[in-house]
């Protein structure tokens, strides 16, 4: 465990030109991951274009822990897409599939139940919570398009055991500060 | 130069790399494979037909769906999602989908099926437009890769129409 060691010493050594560097090189890093988010965000039209699946109601397409690609697009939803919506946006979103679905003539407004592939019942129950017989377009942030298994377990495990985030976060920024102008080697992870 | 952190950071960036390529090549060869899946829907028998106590109109069929869609596995499939909408236009809505039936196929060797089933799924309108209505039943399949992109595509079956007459 030399390199522990190693960090120490450097950190002893520390001059404050150095420091002013490696903060700006954590900043960048920062900035980057903020401005491809945003991009995602404009590119896609929904505003989470990456959503990790926290139940297992759309089992066996998606397992907890699994990432999905959402996007909204200039199609119009229809019958058997799998959409994300929520009512309230404090709430968790819910990742379900379309069964039912009615288009007005005149305005375009669509009426949508939705139902778990897992899942027994539609979710009527769940709109009638929130007070709503239908599920609206003014609901849905996006509809799954893309699928990556198992990548989203990081975030899990960050949002449920916030011990371990706080010690990743600590360890990345010693090896940052500490690092000798070697901070880009971080953003290529 | 050559720290273990130095050392551990490169290799986990390489295989992070690979695994994503990887995945990504998996999704691109989906785009290779051009099924041509088949499906039969029959109509065998309206069970009933009523007003709902809100005014909407519900009808229960009796259906014999027959279909191979073996062609729409690859070996990047995890499974597919096949079901049955009815499809019809009314003075109020421009499309109403109901879905009458759905299953998950998870292997090609469940791919091709015979099924005879009443609808899974309320065939309820949003209002009181099914009597004597033409309606299309349509096949949708929706395909779930083990990893990338979704797939979907349609069969449409037209020239079905539903009884004049609650009872």
């Amino acid at each position: 465990m030399g390199w522990v060691a190693n960090i120490f010493d450097s950190l002893r050594s520390l001059k404050i030109q150095q420091a002013l560097t490696q903060s700006v090189s954590l900043g960048v890093i920062i900035t980057w991951a903020l401005m491809i988010w945003k991009c995602l965000i404009g590119l896609t039209g929904s505003e989470s274009p990456v959503v990790v699946v926290l139940s297992g109601s759309m089992e066996p397409a998606f397992h907890r822990g699994d990432i999905l690609f959402l996007n909204m697009g200039k199609d119009p939803i229809r019958a058997g897409e799998i959409i994300v919506f929520n009512f309230d946006k404090k709430k968790i979103p819910v990742v379900h599939r379309v069964i039912q679905l009615h288009e007005q003539r005149d305005t375009g407004d669509i009426y949508i139940i939705t139902k778990g592939d897992n899942n027994d019942i539609d979710d009527r129950g769940l709109y009638a919570e929130d007070g709503h017989l239908w599920l609206q377009q003014h609901h849905i942030m996006g509809r799954a398009v893309g699928f990556l298994p198992y990548a989203g377990w990081i975030t899990i495990i960050l949002t449920e055991m916030p011990v371990v985030k706080y010690l990743l976060i600590g360890v990345l920024c010693l090896m940052v500060i500490t690092s000798e102008n070697r901070s880009l080697n971080i953003s290529t992870k | 130069m050559h720290s273990f952190g130095y050392r551990a950071n490169a290799v986990v960036t390489f295989a992070v790399t690979i695994l994503a390529v990887m995945c990504a090549m998996a999704s691109l060869s989906d785009n290779f494979n051009s099924p041509s899946p088949t499906a039969d829907v029959k109509v065998l028998n309206v069970n009933w037909f009523q007003k709902q106590p809100n005014g909407n109109d519900e009808v229960s069929l009796t259906l014999n769906i027959t279909a191979d869609l073996s062609s729409l596995f690859t070996w990047n499939t995890k499974q597919v999602f096949v079901f049955v909408a009815a499809e019809y236009e009314t003075p109020q809505n421009a499309l109403n989908q109901v879905s009458l039936w759905d299953g998950i196929i998870q292997s090609k060797e469940h791919a091709v099926f015979w099924i005879h089933t009443t609808n899974k799924y309320r065939f309820t309108d949003q209002g009181n437009n099914l009597r004597g209505k033409d309606y299309n039943l349509t096949l949708h399949w929706h395909i779930m890769p083990k990893t990338g992109k979704m797939f979907a595509d349609k069969i449409v079956m037209t020239g079905y129409s539903l009884p004049e007459e609650y009872r």
